[in-house]
């Protein structure tokens, strides 16, 4: 399909001075086993075009799953006639002779075929089901794969050929355990690029057993004590909080006010960037989509651009947005590589990838020494953010009460409520490599019309001071 | 769509071998997207997409492939070389005992046009109804396409021609008010009235905003806002599978909770734009009571469940989740809203609803648009975004005041994937108190 686009986008007629063609394979496989029992396998195969035209103050779109070379000439004609009719109307005087034309690829090598049938996946998957019935009160047992293959190609009637493959293996488990009117779930995801591979080391063999007793152990918890205190984050919750809380409101659309009827605003104003004490000086943030294996790492973004690692808080001073290049044109700007659509049948926006915080210096074992009260919690279980990221409120599957500098136990429902403007400033230990983690979601959503996207964000422990926690019930 | 689809189908039958067993379904939609800001264009677009679901069962094994289709006579071929790897799945599974598919033949169809305009139109209507405003919305429109064929000679078809333009208008910060036209008959008339009654709204945030501290208030839920609390419950609630495996937010109904007696929640497809058929080939009931006068009613039971809990299959989507959920009316007269709020918060939308404790269906979210402080039954100022933590056994149970005598209904805005069919009809609620936090 690859070439055969190649060879039609120089039959494509417009009127339209550019035209891109963005085309998106997805091949993937889910398998999973519940309740010891094989649920029937998914099979996706989902293909198609979005082609865009740029008129001189237009732009428009038209996406399809009708890759005939007629099929493709209808799109490019609907796209053109969209960017024609919005040429006057548009928040932007686009200009064809702007629009870039890159050239490149990187493609990760393809994934090996699987070196293990699908009756031996499957085993696997049964064997965390199956440990992981350890107690009556287990009331549901789930271990899936999902196996996945992107392939994207960008074009432009002006000579742009950006080549892209990733694959990606994600093992996901989940137990519940429950007694009466209590239920308490313990789960596991590991959402990195790769083969089936890297699974084995990923932390998914032996995991059922693990997250049932860690399951039964919250069951039988006290709940999460409330007040305000120290609270260390490992970093399978940083991931939220970087996500929701620096991530979004970074986003340059928010900032432009795009999103404003739906994922919402941002506390952050175009003034801020160059001198806004985004959090304490011990916060480093970088836009990295170079990171071999992490779960957005990508050589373009899906217009095209180079990506490149791009630091965006130093020493805790905000720096630059995430916004690809038609919101830094907006916005006057420098931004990031981040204008990503979910699949072939939506737009590029504005979108995180990989957004990390940069490891510091301190040991796990010296931030928990450190700690008079306070709450270790891992593994996010609920999340709300106001429309203009501020006020949140997180919650973890996990949590451990520390005092005087040690563990003394596991509580159970710990969540945590701030406001983001102060709450990265109360940052006051980053843990070192050695706590440093790569994890990644699958599921951003965001735009309208509305699209997912995967993104990355790897950290180190971080020990936040002063902070509202508190349980359930 | 529905030709090409079912001739597919019929040739794919064709093609099966002895003993096996084909389902599929078709999930197809022509749409026109434009998102505005500050009321000009920001995209404009068009998608057309046809996603067909394949299951293929044999001696009580089963697979499934999800396939876009191009529409066209290559279709034929994609769905061959699917039926090939499904098979070649089969032949790797054991036999599945939760299997379950319908086996009488329902075949039902239902077609409704619309009258949209042409998407350009509505570009130049929408600036010329905001005017000087600062709108920013999305509007999308055209023919959402559903059906089910199977080896069994059912035919199901489901096609309908709606638009849905949603936005709001900004001041400045967060203050903003939200609003909606929904429908199958597009009326530019319609469309500025709307417009202009929100503008009229967005005069009262005018005013210097309220800062209220954390603490108890009583609050009146417009039907949008409730609809944030209905979304978060839609998600396992109901679900028969979570009520099995003790997941349900409703856990503890089980265990003697109950709402206020005048919460009665349905699942009501017949008021609703969903298809009567669900994606296994499964006729729905027209109704189903979940909540019965704030007792736990009936679980929605997708074929799975039903196979391995000993259930009755209610028509239930596979997440069992509702598409057309409804909440019974109450008393109370919109006119009075405010004279029965007297002082308190009058919260339009609620926003990112999440539980703060899920078996204690004790849930958080944030105000968002248009939230005001009434005093003495009258629109006092608007008020600084807030979040409230609280239970539902308090909201819709001890706390419930009333419920509005009209309702509305609410066409889903969702675009994931593909445009929602699913929808939405509940009044507002006067609670006497509600708690924020933040």
């Amino acid at each position: 399909m690859i070439e055969t686009l190649r060879k039609s986008i120089a039959t494509l007629r417009s009127p339209a001075p550019f035209f891109s063609l963005r085309y998106v394979e997805e091949e993937c496989e889910v398998l999973a086993v519940r309740q010891d029992t094989i649920e029937p396998p998914r099979l996706v195969v989902d293909r198609g075009v979005m082609v865009t035209a740029v008129t001189e103050g237009g732009y428009g779109y038209c996406a399809t799953s009708d890759l005939s070379p007629a099929g493709l000439q209808a799109a490019l004609d609907r796209a053109s006639a969209w960017a024609r009719a919005t040429a006057a109307t548009s928040v932007h005087a686009y200009s064809p002779s702007e629009m870039p034309a890159p050239r490149g690829e990187r493609l990760s090598a393809l994934a090996a075929a699987p070196s293990l049938a699908r009756s031996e996946l499957f085993d696997l998957l049964a064997d965390e089901c199956r440990e992981a019935r350890i107690d009556d009160r287990i009331v549901e047992r789930y271990a899936a794969l999902e196996l996945r293959r992107v392939e994207r190609l960008y074009l432009t009637n002006t000579g742009a050929d950006v080549h892209q493959r990733v694959s990606y293996a994600v093992p996901y488990a989940r137990v519940t355990a429950n007694h009466g009117a209590q239920t308490q779930a313990r789960s596991f995801l590991d959402a990195r690029q790769g083969g089936l591979e890297r699974v084995g080391g990923s932390g998914f063999i032996g995991c059922g057993k693990r997250l049932a007793d860690e399951a039964l152990q919250l069951l039988s918890a006290p709940d999460c004590p409330s007040g305000r205190m120290d609270l260390l984050l490992m970093p399978d919750q940083m991931m939220l909080q970087i996500h929701e809380s620096i991530g979004h409101p970074l986003e340059l659309d928010r900032i432009l006010g795009d999103e404003r009827n739906y994922a919402g605003t941002s506390f952050v104003t175009r003034e801020m960037f160059g001198e806004y004490r985004y959090g304490s000086p011990l916060l480093n943030v970088t836009f990295d989509p170079t990171i071999q294996g992490e779960l957005a790492s990508f050589g373009y973004d899906d217009e095209g651009e180079r990506a490149e690692k791009v630091w965006l808080i130093r020493n805790g001073v905000l720096e630059r947005p995430l916004g690809g290049r038609l919101s830094q044109l907006r916005a006057s700007l420098p931004g990031t590589a981040s204008s990503r659509a979910g699949s072939w049948n939506r737009a590029p926006i504005d979108r995180m990838a990989n957004l990390n915080v940069e490891p510091g210096a301190s040991t796990l074992a010296a931030m928990i020494a450190s700690i008079e009260r306070g709450v270790l919690m891992r593994s996010n279980v609920s999340w709300s953010i106001d429309d203009s990221r501020n006020k949140f409120q997180f919650g973890c599957e996990w949590g451990e009460l520390i005092e005087d500098g040690e563990i003394k136990g596991v509580v159970k429902n710990p969540n945590y409520r701030g406001v983001s403007a102060d709450f990265w400033r109360s940052l006051r230990m980053v843990g070192d490599a050695s706590t440093f983690e790569v994890h990644g979601t699958l599921y951003c959503g965001k735009g309208e019309p509305n699209q997912v996207i995967d993104v990355g964000h790897a950290s180190p422990a971080c020990v936040f001071a002063g902070v509202e926690i508190f349980g359930g019930a | 769509m529905k030709t090409h689809y079912f001739q597919l189908i019929d040739a794919l039958c064709r093609e099966l071998n002895t003993g096996e067993t084909l389902l599929s379904h078709l999930s197809g939609e022509s749409s026109d997207f434009v998102r505005f800001n500050h009321a000009r264009v920001r995209q404009a677009g068009s998608v057309a997409q046809r996603r067909l679901a394949l299951r293929l069962v044999r001696e009580r094994r089963q697979a499934s492939a999800n396939v876009a289709l191009a529409g066209d006579g290559s279709d034929l071929a994609l769905g061959r070389s699917m039926l090939v790897k499904l098979r070649e799945v089969l032949s790797q599974l054991p036999e599945d005992p939760w299997l379950l598919y319908p086996e009488d033949v329902q075949s039902t169809s239902s077609e409704r046009r619309g009258a949209l305009p042409r998407a350009e139109d509505v570009v130049r209507q929408v600036a010329r109804a905001a005017g000087d405003a600062d709108l920013v919305g999305f509007y999308a429109a055209g023919t959402i396409s559903r059906g089910f064929a199977n080896s069994l000679g059912q035919r199901n078809w489901h096609e309908v021609d709606t638009f849905n333009f949603d936005w709001s208008l900004h001041l400045e910060g967060d203050k903003a008010v939200k609003e909606g036209y929904a429908g199958f008959d597009w009326d530019p008339a319609v469309l500025e009235a709307k417009v202009r009654e929100c503008a009229e709204r967005l005069e009262l945030m005018a005013k210097p905003s309220k800062t209220l501290a954390p603490g108890e208030y009583r609050t009146y839920l417009a039907p949008r806002a409730l609809e944030e609390v209905t979304g978060l419950l839609e998600l396992d609630a109901f679900s028969a599978r979570a009520r099995k495996t003790r997941q349900s937010a409703l856990l503890r109904m089980e265990h003697g909770e109950r709402l206020s007696p005048q919460v009665s929640i349905s699942e009501n497809i017949e008021a609703g734009v969903a298809p009567s058929f669900q994606e296994d080939g499964y006729v729905r009931p027209p109704q189903v009571a979940l909540i019965a006068k704030g007792a736990l009613g009936e679980p929605l039971v997708s074929a799975r469940s039903a196979r391995e809990y000993g259930l009755k299959a209610n028509g239930a989507n596979a997440r069992e989740t509702p598409e057309a959920i409804e909440m019974a009316p109450g008393a109370l007269d919109d006119e009075d809203v405010l004279a029965a709020l007297d002082t308190g918060l009058y919260v339009s939308n609620l926003w990112y609803l999440n539980f703060s404790d899920k078996p204690a269906a004790r849930m958080t979210g944030m105000t968002r648009f248009a939230t005001f402080w009434v005093e003495n039954g009258r629109i006092s100022c608007p008020v600084t975004p807030l979040r409230f933590d609280d239970t539902l056994y308090r909201m819709l149970g001890e706390k419930l005041a009333g419920l509005t005598r009209s309702r509305e209904l609410l066409l889903g805005t969702s675009t994931y994937d593909e445009r929602s069919t699913s929808s939405a009809r509940l009044p507002g609620a006067l609670l006497e108190s509600l708690r924020f936090t933040l």
